[in-house]
């Protein structure tokens, strides 16, 4: 049994609109993968992903995990917000990583400013089993 | 023009706010004590409680509002509309229900209720004045969600006051949340015994005002 981690490069969803890139996102992790996301979504991308991950909720899928390590923060000092904005309308949101991974897998994310730990839920084997058995009962 | 878009809808909110009340959000994840807290503010001001609360997560699973609460202190008077939200979370088992004594269809039915309740809670977002994210103070604040609901209110301009919730159990530590938003006000409460009610109060004041 593996887990799959899969890489998104910012360019990917550079040029979609805020409802595709959150569903493209979705329905990757519904696929049992974790991703990890080149840069950050919008903060209103990210509550729209939660939202959107409340409508998909069922038997077989339970919701996702979420974490944003973001190195430049939500500083509140003139200079470093200036800089920030300056490189975002450079770049778009292509600093830091966010990691989404379905909640049938990942049991937690702990994370901190300089660190992410990610909590895997019993044994990946067992959790992909349910998840199978789970999906099975729904398509009967 | 995000600078103007933020500029208007302060503007139009602050016009809104001299000629009614402000409606008063409760945000945070669930079991935080948001209900709790509600039900403190209800009792100590209107003198009934707001809704129930219990250990066992997502209880309040739609958006309750207290209308014309009137605080006075100092000579100030405030009067808003309290809004208790669902907590907000990003993972919802109803198996979760399930370990906790509930039987499969009713904790099938509380999961269904607790997504929208969720939702509901986001799309309430855009109608908050000024809005209380209550975090429970022994959990670690690092949290996704919390910097997610954090991060929309700062992005909509919404003045925050942070709680740091069960200040009366070992394990709180408000500094980690200090440490963790270190741009927005923290009071250290207990809402269940009312331990720095006051201190919450007079906060609430410098926030609303």
């Amino acid at each position: 049994m593996s887990l799959t981690l899969q890489f998104v490069p910012y360019v990917q969803i550079a040029d979609l609109g805020s409802a595709r890139r959150v569903k493209k996102l979705l329905d990757l992790v519904k696929q049992d993968k974790i991703i990890l996301l080149e840069g950050r979504l919008e903060k209103q991308e990210e509550a729209d992903l939660i939202e959107i991950t409340m409508e998909e909720i069922d038997d077989a899928f339970t919701g996702i995990e979420l974490a944003v390590i973001n190195p430049q923060g939500d500083s509140d000092n003139v200079v470093d917000k200036l800089k920030s904005g300056f490189a975002n309308m450079l770049l778009g949101n292509r600093t830091g990583m966010t990691i989404i991974g379905p909640a049938n897998i990942v049991a937690e994310i702990k994370q901190n400013p300089t660190k992410i730990e990610l909590m895997m839920k019993e044994g990946p084997q067992k959790v992909a089993k349910v998840a199978r058995k789970r999906r099975m009962k729904r398509n009967k | 023009m995000n600078f103007l878009k933020k500029f208007f809808k302060k503007f139009v909110r602050d016009l809104f706010k001299r000629k009614s009340h402000v409606k008063l959000g409760l945000y945070g994840p669930p079991n935080s004590g948001k209900t709790t807290l509600a039900n403190r503010i209800c009792l100590d001001w209107l003198g009934e409680e707001m809704g129930s609360a219990s250990s066992m997560a997502h209880e309040t699973r739609e958006i309750q509002i207290k209308e014309e609460i009137n605080l006075q202190r100092n000579g100030k008077e405030l009067t808003f509309n309290l809004v208790d939200t669902p907590g907000i979370a990003t993972r919802i088992d109803y198996e979760d229900f399930v370990k906790k004594g509930m039987k499969k269809e009713e904790a099938k039915a509380r999961a269904k209720e607790a997504t929208k309740g969720v939702i509901d809670s986001i799309k309430w977002l855009d109608d908050m004045d000024c809005v209380i994210v209550v975090l429970d103070s022994t959990e670690d604040p690092y949290s996704q969600v919390n910097i997610t609901i954090i991060g929309n209110l700062q992005a909509r301009d919404i003045p925050v006051l942070l709680v740091a919730n069960k200040i009366d159990l070992k394990k709180s530590d408000i500094k980690k949340i200090e440490a963790a938003f270190p741009q927005y006000q923290v009071v250290g409460i207990s809402a269940k015994n009312g331990k720095k009610i006051d201190a919450f109060y007079d906060a609430l004041f410098d926030v609303v005002q």
